[in-house]
């Protein structure tokens, strides 16, 4: 039977990453992720993980270790937020070339400057080239859920990439909630033991790992890369059908949530989807088709399935909690816009909305499905626009 | 038993031949000595920072090394053994990992006394059991002879020229020998790749089988930045020493012992006048530089013989 628990996002994480019980966890604390190592290097004082917690001098040393411990066979997790991740910026990029499935907790935060400890989504959005697969989670359960997965996605042989769960900083990483977790024994099950075909600790052959490239093999090694992302869109699906029959929670590329008939739709990640079900439900009852899609797997991007899921909306918002600085809208937006490139009858509109913490609550939301009704109606708006700017 | 070098120069080579670093070079003379200090029954995994060491041994799909080898980036050699030596406690400790395995981590100084060196110190004050080996030859080589903090004063590099109004790096060398033993780790020393390799495979010997972190900066001379003629490796590191620029002496749980007093110590000007990063102090107009240099030596090598006792 599962397990009721009151947990806060960071706790519910802590937890899972306990119930893994990896071989190594390297972390340096940043606000709001410091929680997971905290309460994860308690698990190791108390006996109660056989991990080794490596309490390093920085991130950039943070995510050195989990390269060196994956590499070397162990599994191997880690937590930072904002500046943190920004400071592990070079080693994800070679994380995830040399193919090594770290598992990661991003509590997104806003990225400095000026410096502020709330929650936005520049630091994850500033990743998403840095090949890692991105998970986001709309509350503590998808949390837990997410990070659970995560391990069994990153190790498939035909994915051998890391992973980074996302979750808002404060809102979900803080606030405490009920959710349901797994038996220690059914996560052990479900993650299984790590098996690495190769590794630096592989007692019958030697390895080198991290070799010079020259042009005639760099592109090459990058196309390899690519198919992997490609491939682990089916891996997560499969990993998510099993995952339900284990707790009959139902996870796929994307939530979507009254999105059959709706006419006009918003698209928003993490926590700001719970907001919106509120919304959509409020004006579902005055007679609005509104409907939202919720991305859970942002890379892999599903393009094809988001394009099929919102080809017969007719008016829809992209919400961006990082700015992108592209001039041409958030980075969700860009994503979504090339999605639908094509589809004809379509308003597509971006918010950035949130930055730094800023509060969104029930009557912005409202204010973005009015605006797509009024911009369906012929008002002629801007492409992008900001939510919530005083 | 006591050290012979035609005994352990049939130790089987950790690093093979066909790596693509210049002749006259004191890295891998280094790393063949340090390597060959490993029984020949234990394994290794060795970290690489990025450097000339990394991108001459191991170009895809090639690999110069026996052991398990990784190089990730530049600043972080050591805190990427630590992550493999972490896994490898726990790993040991299921059951899942049995020989007895070393880690040791390489890295110039430019990856050791600069951009690594917050990496480094975190390293050896987490306690990790492993070594990690400096090969110092005083300036970034790999990117075309940039001078480092561990680039002696007044020599000549791309980023410290010599001009009309400068001779030169105008600041001294950084001791990183003695940074690291304020780090109160069990095992330093610095030591050279010299005459019978005595002093480094002894050194590295008690580094790697010290249970705990060990620290080894090993000048490692590069005739590309240095200017001087490939087969004169020898006499250089030879001259280092016994002008007391680079001085052998060892740090165990504290303990600071001179593992090679020089007979007759050599004045400073015979070990610069062989290299053309110095040139420009020879011809006369700088003089005072070079007494500058001496006195320097001078006054760091009566501070190591007080710490040493041998006053």
């Amino acid at each position: 039977m599962a397990i009721r628990e009151k947990l806060s996002g960071n706790e519910a994480v802590a937890v899972a990453m306990k119930q893994i019980e990896p071989d190594v966890v390297a972390a340096f604390p940043i606000t709001p992720s410091t929680e997971v190592p905290q309460y994860f290097s308690q698990f190791v004082a108390s006996g109660q993980v056989r991990t080794e917690f490596v309490a390093v001098e920085s991130e950039h040393s943070a995510m050195s270790a989990c390269i060196g411990s994956q590499a070397a066979g162990g599994r191997t997790m880690t937590a930072t937020s904002a500046n943190g991740m920004a400071l592990m910026w070079e080693m994800l990029y070679i994380a995830a070339s040399l193919r090594l499935p770290i598992v990661m907790a991003l509590v997104n935060r806003a990225l400095s400057a000026p410096i502020n400890i709330h929650n936005d989504h520049s630091d994850s959005m500033g990743a998403r080239d840095s090949g890692w697969i991105q998970l986001y989670s709309e509350n503590n359960q998808e949390a837990y859920d997410n990070f659970v997965q995560a391990v069994r996605i990153g190790e498939h042989v035909d994915v051998l990439l890391p992973v980074m769960v996302c979750y808002d900083g404060f809102i979900t990483s803080h606030a405490v909630e009920n959710i349901e977790i797994l038996e220690n024994n059914k996560v052990k099950e479900f993650v299984g033991e790590y098996n690495p075909k190769y590794y630096l600790l592989d007692e019958n052959r030697s390895i080198s790992l991290g070799a010079l490239d020259l042009p005639s093999v760099y592109f090459e090694h990058k196309r390899g890369q690519a198919q992997a992302m490609i491939d682990a869109k089916q891996v997560i699906l499969d990993i998510a059908a099993e995952y339900e029959k284990l707790t009959g929670r139902r996870y796929g590329l994307f939530e979507e949530y009254k999105l059959n008939d709706a006419e006009v739709a918003v698209v928003v990640l993490n926590s700001t989807a719970g907001t919106t079900k509120a919304v959509v439900d409020k004006l579902r009852s005055r007679g609005i088709k509104a409907g939202l899609l919720k991305p859970r797997v942002f890379r892999p991007f599903p393009h094809r399935e988001i394009r099929e899921a919102l080809s017969h909306v007719n008016g829809i918002a992209v919400l961006d909690k990082a700015e992108g600085f592209s001039s041409a809208g958030g980075p969700l937006f860009i994503e979504i816009k090339s999605a639908l490139q094509g589809v004809s009858d379509m308003k597509i509109v971006n918010f950035i909305y949130g930055l730094g913490g800023r509060d969104i609550r029930v009557e912005h939301v409202e204010d973005v499905f009015m605006e797509l009704k009024d911009r369906l109606a012929g008002d002629e708006g801007n492409m992008v626009n900001y939510l919530g700017l005083d | 038993m006591a050290y012979k070098f035609k005994e352990t120069a049939k130790i089987p080579e950790r690093i093979s031949g066909g790596h693509r670093m210049c002749a006259g070079c004191g890295a891998p003379v280094t790393v063949r000595t340090v390597l060959r200090a490993i029984e020949p029954e234990h394994r290794a995994v060795i970290s690489v920072a990025t450097g000339c060491l990394e991108v001459s041994t191991c170009i895809y799909p090639y690999t110069s090394w026996e052991d398990s080898f990784i190089h990730s980036a530049f600043e972080n050699a050591a805190a990427t053994i630590s992550g493999a030596e972490s896994a490898y406690r726990v790993l040991k400790a299921k059951g899942k990992a049995g020989e007895e395995t070393k880690f040791i981590a390489f890295g110039g100084d430019g990856g050791t006394y600069d951009i690594g060196l917050q990496s480094l110190s975190g390293a050896m004050e987490r306690g990790h059991n492993m070594t990690y080996v400096c090969y110092d030859n005083e300036a970034y080589m790999n990117t075309g002879i940039q001078r480092s903090s561990s680039t002696p004063m007044y020599a000549n590099t791309t980023t410290s020229p010599v001009g009309e109004v400068r001779a030169g790096k105008i600041q001294f060398k950084k001791d990183l020998t003695m940074i690291m033993a304020a780090h109160n780790i069990p095992y330093v020393a610095q030591s050279a790749p010299y005459r019978n390799m005595k002093d480094l495979y002894e050194k590295s010997k008690k580094a790697i089988y010290t249970d705990g972190p060990a620290f080894l900066n090993v000048i490692s001379p590069c005739p590309r930045g240095w200017r001087y003629d490939t087969p004169k490796l020898m006499e250089i590191i030879g001259l280092a020493i016994d002008s007391c620029i680079w001085p052998l002496y060892e740090v165990e749980n504290g303990k600071f012992r001179l593992t090679h007093r020089p007979n007759k110590k050599v004045p400073v000007r015979e070990y610069l006048k062989m290299q053309g990063r110095f040139s420009h102090l020879l011809n006369g107009n700088y003089e005072n530089h070079i007494d500058e240099i001496q006195a320097m030596v001078d006054e760091r090598w009566e501070r190591l013989l007080e710490l040493c006792g041998e006053n």
